[in-house]
């Protein structure tokens, strides 16, 4: 019942977060972050590389765990949770896809309901709803390998596994970021729709500012370990924030030079 | 060859048989040693070195060092097949364990890390993505694996492990280019074979195939035809050895065989010419009867033998024990038959000596071999291969005593020494003049029955070899000195003092040039 989900139920949240590689002898890549993120929106963190968005992501679902504060995935510490539990909870998507080459579409699609333990005919069911939600013909595709795809088909891929087992949080590092510009833009636009049909919580990384400003609910422009502004689309344009106006610098010189 | 291989058809099976299942055991130990621990060290990186740095190590021993090691040794050692394996598998680790940790390492950390996000657990992540991905990487391991073991098999032969490597060893000894190819070739055959099967099986798991297709069959190739090539080198240097007969001008070339006591005979030859201002070319280390093929070819000018050798090994009697017919009659018929010359008996026989540990002479009270022969049925034995081949070896001599053992150990000489001391052996057949005789307390029995030819040591000399040494313009310079230091060297060294001098080398490791000058200046052979 969506309705019952309040925009202020916090999905995801991270209390005072730090996290050094070693405590001791390197500074921290996350310094005392804080952020709330609540059911079905999407919030991009944006920043240059090193600074942290990508630490950020990976201790959602434990990769990494933080060197101190908490990370709470649906109210429950992420040391709390069986780190397995919150993982196949959790999709994820990265850049090159990390597709399973020894895999055929349809087996990396099946990925998580086939580690569930699911019954064949529900997990075939599965990946051919899949399969055409992303736009891949379930009879072209399904029984090809990885390497028999452009990256903008492995992308999709991607994209279907991690909905596999139909998560509430979908976890994307610059997913389209290996990308040749067309492809991008298409991606983009069908998964801004994608995720508003399915109402999935977003977690969302990218150093784009284009691509901030159309998937997110909500912006978060990080900084050396810290976020240095968290507001809506709307506001983010408007803001007086020096790194902000850098960024949509750029944006107007590309739309400058747009033809 | 044809009739050779009718008739053996059936032992030569057997023996690929052997040597098969010799790879095959020391393979599947070492995969399931290998492979487990490779994994161990993708996981433990602190333990990744030392692991690589042991198993390089390892691969360095040189064979017979290693089975030398090995053979004293309670469980894993003594003599046979399973001191074969073990070493076997020593050599056999690296590859597997190299290439285990390559392929897991080299997974496409992006697969790794979706896996792992994905929710598998480190079993699943091993199983069902990095084991899968790396198996034609760890295949190409097993491959080279193999490759080696069905090579280094070949050494099995020497601790008496059966295998193809018995009839290299015996076709080395008695100088039979049919033995050393019913060796090589099935063997060199395995080996191409295991490589070529192996590659298939790399070609069917490796999921990245369709990029790396065409480089395959041409690397096969590359490397059957590597394998060729070096068969072909080694047959050609064999035969180069006997076609080829350019000589170096100004000097005499002195050869020896592939053991101490010849080597020092030589040198002992080669220094006495030096001092007489000759230039020598030393060839020593000459196995088999290479030294006897490189004579006739002119490659050497003399090297030393021995009568009873000469008269079976090389003339093909029947042995025969007076010394002075065996000596009158190799000295006609190397004239006759080679144009070959001998020199004067050096003064010692080195005859086999059945010896056994000296404890077990004091507790028996054994004196001749007689007096052990009750025993045999007791006792195992080792003999080195050339004896227990040869007319003159263990067949005429088990015969002449009635001796029956428990078990007859075919294996290397040098290797019987250590095997009769730290008892897994209790006889062997040694030489007369081995300083390990006295130093590891042996005792050698007598030979009451007379079954042994005489070994005198002698020199055979190649006629014309005095073309090649320079022209002379006064009388005193052409006094050629090769005749005059052969016969100084007549009745000059006797058994005790042969033992002494390759106890020096053998047992004290002193340098066989240092103790063989010692020995010349004492005796006033040269000048100090």
């Amino acid at each position: 019942m969506p309705e019952a989900i309040n925009n202020q139920t916090a999905l995801v949240e991270f209390r005072d977060v730090s996290f050094a590689v070693n405590p001791d002898t390197s500074g921290p890549i996350l310094d005392r972050l804080n952020l709330t993120v609540a059911a079905g929106e999407t919030v991009v963190l944006l920043g240059e590389s090193g600074c942290g968005k990508t630490t950020t992501l990976r201790l959602v679902n434990r990769l990494l765990a933080p060197t101190s504060g908490q990370v709470l995935v649906e109210g429950k510490a992420t040391t709390e949770w069986e780190v397995i539990r919150l993982r196949r909870r959790t999709g994820y998507v990265i850049q090159e896809a990390g597709l399973f080459p020894h895999f055929t579409v349809a087996e990396n699609v099946a990925l998580v309901p086939s580690l569930e333990n699911w019954e064949e005919e529900r997990t075939r069911r599965r990946v051919e709803e899949l399969l055409s939600l992303v736009g891949l013909d379930p009879a072209r595709f399904a029984d090809r390998y990885p390497r028999e795809l452009s990256g903008g088909q492995r992308q999709r891929v991607g994209v279907a596994r991690a909905l596999a087992a139909d998560p509430p949080l979908l976890l994307m590092d610059e997913p389209f970021g290996a990308l040749d510009p067309l492809t991008r833009a298409l991606l983009q636009k069908e998964f801004a729709e994608l995720k508003s049909r399915l109402g999935k919580t977003v977690i969302f990384v990218t150093h784009d500012v284009r691509e901030a400003l159309l998937l997110g609910s909500r912006i978060a422009l990080m900084d050396k370990g810290k976020i240095v502004l968290l507001e809506t689309p709307e506001d983010f344009v408007r803001s007086d924030n020096a790194l902000a106006k850098s960024y949509l610098e750029t944006l107007e010189t590309d739309l400058a030079l747009a033809p | 060859m044809v009739e050779f291989l009718k008739s053996n058809w059936a032992d030569i099976l057997s023996h690929i048989a052997q040597h098969l299942w010799l790879v095959f055991i020391s393979i599947a130990i070492a995969v399931a040693i290998a492979l487990p621990v490779g994994i161990l060290i993708t996981r433990q990186k602190r333990l990744r070195g030392p692991v690589l740095g042991i198993a390089n190590v390892m691969q360095t021993i040189p064979s017979l060092a290693l089975f030398g090691f090995l053979i004293p040794l309670p469980f894993i050692g003594g003599i046979g097949p399973r001191t074969a394996i073990v070493a076997l598998v020593f050599y056999a680790l690296l590859p597997i364990i190299r290439n285990t940790v390559t392929g897991i390492l080299g997974v496409d950390p992006n697969v790794r890390e979706a896996a792992v996000a994905m929710g598998m657990t480190d079993r699943q992540v091993l199983f069902k993505v990095e084991l899968p991905l790396a198996i034609s990487v760890i295949l190409t391991g097993v491959r080279v694996a193999v490759v080696i073991t069905i090579g280094v098999a070949i050494i099995a032969a020497e601790v008496g492990a059966g295998g193809l490597g018995e009839y290299i060893f015996r076709g080395l000894r008695l100088n039979d280019n049919r033995l050393l190819l019913a060796g090589a070739v099935p063997s060199a055959l395995m080996a191409l074979a295991a490589d070529f099967g192996f590659n298939l099986i790399e070609k069917r798991f490796d999921v990245s195939a369709s990029r790396r297709q065409v480089g395959r069959p041409l690397r096969v190739a590359a490397i059957a035809v590597l394998a060729l090539g070096v068969l072909l080198m080694g047959f050609a240097a064999l035969k180069s050895l006997r076609r080829n007969s350019s000589h170096n001008r100004g000097h005499v070339t002195v050869g020896s065989k592939d053991f101490t006591e010849s080597i020092l005979l030589a040198e002992i030859v080669a220094q006495m010419l030096e001092a007489q201002g000759v230039e020598v070319d030393r060839r020593f280390d000459l196995g088999g009867n290479l030294a006897h093929s490189a004579l006739l070819a002119g490659q050497i000018d003399l090297y030393p033998e021995y009568t009873g050798t000469a008269f079976t090994a090389i003339l093909h009697h029947q042995p025969i024990s007076d010394p002075r017919a065996v000596y009158d009659q190799v000295k006609r018929e190397y004239e006759q038959q080679f144009n070959l010359l001998v020199s004067d008996p050096l003064g010692f026989d080195n005859t086999f000596a059945i010896l056994v540990r000296g404890d077990d002479a004091r507790r028996l009270n054994l004196k001749t071999i007689s007096d052990a022969a009750k025993y045999s049925s007791q006792w195992t034995a080792g003999f080195g291969h050339d004896f227990i081949n040869r007319q003159d070896g263990y067949p005429g001599f088990s015969r002449t005593y009635g001796l029956q053992f428990r078990k007859v150990s075919d294996m290397a000489l040098d290797l019987t020494y250590t095997a009769l001391s730290s008892h897994q052996v209790d006889m062997i057949a040694g030489n007369s003049t081995d300083g390990r005789i006295a130093a590891l307390d042996l005792v050698q029995l007598e030979d009451d029955r007379h079954y042994f030819p005489p070994y005198e040591a002698v020199f055979i000399v190649r006629r014309g070899y005095e073309r090649s040494m320079p022209p002379c313009d006064s009388s005193a310079d052409c006094i050629d000195p090769v005749p005059w230091v052969l016969a100084d060297l007549g009745n000059a060294i006797s058994t005790e003092e042969m033992r002494k001098l390759n106890g020096q080398v053998d047992g004290a490791r002193r340098d066989k040039k240092v103790v063989v000058r010692e020995w010349l200046v004492s005796k006033g052979f040269v000048k100090p």
